[in-house]
């Protein structure tokens, strides 16, 4: 058995430990909003948050998160309404939104540690998470319009 | 003046139908829309046509059969409906519609998305279908209050007659709606009365992907399903010889191993332990005659035919004129395979039993994918259903059915439900490729440093071959010529030429097709042409483009946006391109600095004329979406060959552009009155060769091969 904490609520599995998270959100628990993408931790749709942290959770075997705090694109916020979310939405970012749940959770870590990123962090936080439809530049706007939000300023733009 | 549609229900496009609680349907697939639906929903609801439905309280949904995978097209289609019916855009919702004739693209003739149609395709009906709608609604409210329908209004889904003061919401009005008779013609608005159109709209899909709800083809959970992943032959061609699956059924959760006709099936409870179940698995295969096939071979069997061929263009003199050339240059071009990479890999979950089958699929092919259910199956059109989900990602590659044959034979086979589901290196050595083509120029300048020569030979594989064979004529697949026989330049002497060559490689769609190369190779070659004649090359095209008007305008703006005229600053370097494509025109110019063997791209400029606009953030988008793919193409993308297999497998060496590589993009929408042109590929085609002219510029050597490598 591992005992898992998952968007707040306590899980049990029974499953083989070297299982990645990935395939335990996905499979054991259907938790959907994360992402296979590529499964070596080179595209950064499966990213989710491990204590605070964004990590690949297609490379992190479940056992190395048993007690620890992992939060997925469900658990970001009970509407949609996390600032991130919000300024994806303004921004229009999606286009096939395959990845959006990687770059919203890649976004939301950055904001924690660092609310007011310039480009050259945004690029360092972001660059891991690909998209080939090619929402790049959205997704700087959006990083920083979410930024100016979660550190109260005001936005009408 | 307002457009007038006639014979709409001769052509039986629009056929009224009222179910037994009042609700109202209009159209020949009635029963399709009531099977897919719970039929108390269909009986309170107001559904006049294949396209849209009206609940009682006003909520109006549209059923879209094109497939989103990205380009917007669940937000457009239902633009085009609710701007007929006069809608109120809060309320209008977005569906997934069943395969079904009704959604047949009047362009392509099956329910397709592909080709940059799906606005071209339903610009005209859909409207139709949207004012045949507000029509009936309007009838019925003109007959609940006795007054002349001619006498009222609609805007924002409520129907009004000023002169008594009576107003009544499209829900109120639904089960009325549904009695009238279907008008045979119909008006369509004058575009100066467009509301919606031409004025960006928030997309309809966002809210549900920012929350990781929307339901992609990976997400769909069947219960009972088996998760199956197969292991396919190595190389192209390839079979299975003998197996041995006894290690992978010791693996806990691995159910069932099978030999199936693409390879060999794991079979168990979840992605993870199949691929586990995989790994152990032991494969002797018969490789067959590619075995010893590498790209070098291809490359050689390219370069014995181009030249030969097909004459598919030629004007003047052809390859033999150029008598007035001054200068004259020869010059060959090459370009890779090219993989797609849809962000989501290859999936679909299929359940057969007895009564019919239903397949979940992330297709851009909804006749198809029926198509290949009934062939395998046996079972008739009535029962196999398509649910078509979100895709992530399709560029092309989800036309192809091999994913959908494979699922579907394995629920078939074991009789239960089938989540197939390919891994990234799956995708990555087994899709159908962008071919890779092979090019021969030779040119020529006069003395003003005009060109008056342009021969191009391409030689290149045939998608058309295998996808549809009739439609390779005289040995010429339009679909490899595309964007080099239809060079939009006045050169007195020109020829275009094509040499069909196989190669074991299967080519496929890919996002742009055969512009996606021809736009490289003609827009560069020009550029070494300008150069040989000492000419600016966006003035050369300026002035080979006189009477092509909306490519010059294209041209022009990207130019200006860019400041061309100004010169780039210090340590950058500029080049453009033009192309058509898809009914659309578009223009490019990148900024480029060349530092330490490195290129980098700072700033893109994009022109697009795609005619008539339904929603311009929905072009930007997909202005900015087609540079990042081309951008790709042209930096990193290339598939190659050994020993008969694909040397890359995943995204650590088939790489994609990166957020830290993005360029800035500044995209102009040229204001235009003709039909729409399509959007998703358009984008694509200029950008390669904007960026390697600029490379040309800064270092003086012509790029003639992809990716770029300054080697």
């Amino acid at each position: 058995m591992v005992k898992l904490r998952i968007n707040g609520r306590a899980e049990e599995l029974d499953v083989d430990g070297e299982m990645p998270l990935l395939w335990a959100l996905r499979d054991e628990l259907g938790l959907m909003g994360t992402k296979y993408g590529c499964g070596i931790a080179q595209c950064g749709a499966c990213t989710v948050h491990v204590d605070g942290e964004p990590v690949r959770s297609c490379v992190t075997p479940v056992t190395q998160v048993a007690g620890k705090e992992v939060r997925t694109i469900e658990g970001l916020s009970p509407d949609g309404g996390h600032p991130v979310q919000r300024a994806w939405v303004a921004e229009q970012v999606p286009q096939c939104g395959f990845w959006q749940s990687g770059q919203i959770l890649s976004a939301a870590a950055l904001l924690e540690r660092e609310p007011r990123p310039d480009d050259a962090a945004i690029d360092e936080a972001m660059k891991g998470i690909l998209c080939r439809c090619g929402t790049y530049s959205r997704v700087r706007a959006a990083v920083k319009r979410a930024g100016r939000e979660m550190a109260g300023e005001v936005d009408d733009g | 003046m307002a457009e007038q549609a006639t014979g709409i229900s001769r052509r039986g496009f629009l056929k009224a139908s009222a179910t037994a609680g009042g609700a109202f349907l209009l159209g020949f697939h009635l029963p399709v829309l009531a099977r897919g639906m719970d039929q108390e929903a269909v009986e309170a609801a107001f559904s006049p046509n294949a396209w849209v439905r009206i609940e009682p309280d006003g909520d109006v949904t549209v059923l879209v059969g094109s497939s989103e995978m990205g380009q917007g097209v669940m937000t457009a289609i239902p633009m085009l409906l609710a701007e007929e019916l006069d809608a109120d855009w809060q309320r209008v919702r977005a569906e997934f519609a069943p395969a079904d004739a009704a959604y047949t693209n009047p362009i392509i003739g099956q329910q397709l998305t592909g080709g940059s149609t799906a606005v071209r395709g339903f610009w005209r009906p859909v409207r139709e279908a949207g004012a045949a709608a507000r029509e009936m609604l309007v009838a019925a409210a003109a007959g609940r209050w006795g007054v002349d329908a001619a006498a009222c209004t609609v805007e924002s889904g409520v129907v009004r007659h000023d002169a008594s003061g009576r107003s009544a919401g499209f829900g109120e009005l639904a089960a009325a709606a549904a009695e009238q008779p279907v008008p045979d013609s119909v008006f369509l608005k004058d575009p100066d009365q467009f509301t919606l159109l031409g004025r960006p709209a928030e997309r309809l899909d966002v809210p549900q992907k920012v929350t990781g709800e929307a339901l992609f083809g990976q997400d769909v959970q069947v219960p009972g399903a088996w998760v199956a992943s197969i292991e396919h032959p190595p190389v192209f061609g390839g079979k299975v010889k003998r197996w041995d699956g006894s290690k992978s059924r010791q693996i806990n959760g691995v159910n069932e191993i099978l030999e199936v006709e693409s390879g060999v099936s794991v079979l168990a409870d979840g992605f993870w332990k199949a691929t586990k179940g995989r790994e152990a698995l032991e494969v002797e295969w018969d490789l067959g005659p590619n075995a010893g096939v590498g790209s070098e071979d291809i490359r050689g069997r390219f370069r014995r035919a181009v030249g030969g061929g097909t004459t598919v263009r030629k004007e003047g003199q052809g390859a033999a004129g150029g008598r007035s050339a001054s200068k004259t240059l020869e010059a060959d071009y090459e370009v890779p395979f090219l993989a797609h990479a849809c962000m989501e890999p290859m999936n679909c979950t299929a359940d057969v039993r007895a009564d019919g089958c239903d397949v979940w699929v992330p297709t851009q092919a909804q006749t198809r994918t029926q198509q290949t259910a009934m062939a395998v199956t046996g079972l008739p059109k009535e029962k196999v259903r398509v649910h078509t989900t979100f895709l992530g990602g399709g560029f092309g590659r989800r036309s192809e059915q091999d994913f959908v044959r494979e699922a579907v034979d394995l629920s078939q086979r074991v009789g239960r439900p089938i989540k197939l589901m390919w891994t990234r290196e799956d995708d990555i050595r087994h899709d159908y490729y962008r071919p890779a083509t092979y090019n021969r120029f030779a040119g020529a300048v006069d003395d003003d440093g005009m060109p008056v020569l342009w021969s191009h030979g391409i030689a290149g594989p045939s998608i058309m071959s295998r996808v549809s064979p009739s439609a390779v004529k005289n040995g010429v697949d339009n679909t490899s010529v595309e964007g080099a026989a239809n060079l939009p330049y006045s050169i007195p002497d020109l020829e275009v030429r094509y040499a069909l060559v196989d190669t074991p490689v299967p080519v496929g769609f890919w996002r742009s097709v055969g512009s996606s190369q021809n736009a490289f190779v003609t827009e560069c070659f020009l550029d070494e042409l300008a150069a040989l004649g000492g000419r600016d090359p966006f003035q050369v095209r300026r002035a080979l483009l006189a009477d092509r008007p909306r490519h010059k305008r294209v041209l022009e703006r990207a130019a200006e946006a860019i400041g061309w005229d100004n010169g780039p600053p210090k340590g950058r370097h500029r080049g453009i391109a033009v192309a058509k494509s898809f009914g659309s025109y578009a223009a490019q110019a990148a900024e480029v600095s060349v530092e330490a063997g490195e290129v980098r791209v700072h700033r893109v400029t994009c022109a697009i004329d795609c005619g008539r606009v339904v929603n311009p953030d929905t072009i930007r988008a997909q202005m900015e979406s087609g540079i990042v793919y081309g951008l790709t193409a042209a930096l990193k993308g290339a598939i190659t060959l050994k020993d008969g297999r694909v040397e890359q497998s995943n995204f650590h060496d088939y790489r994609l552009l990166a957020l830290d590589e993005m360029p800035e993009v500044e995209v102009d929408i040229i204001d235009s009155e003709a039909d729409p042109g399509g959007v998703g590929e358009p984008g694509t085609p200029p950008i390669a060769p904007a960026v390697a002219n600029a490379v040309f510029a800064a270092t003086g050597k012509p790029v003639r091969r992809l990716p770029i490598r300054l080697a």
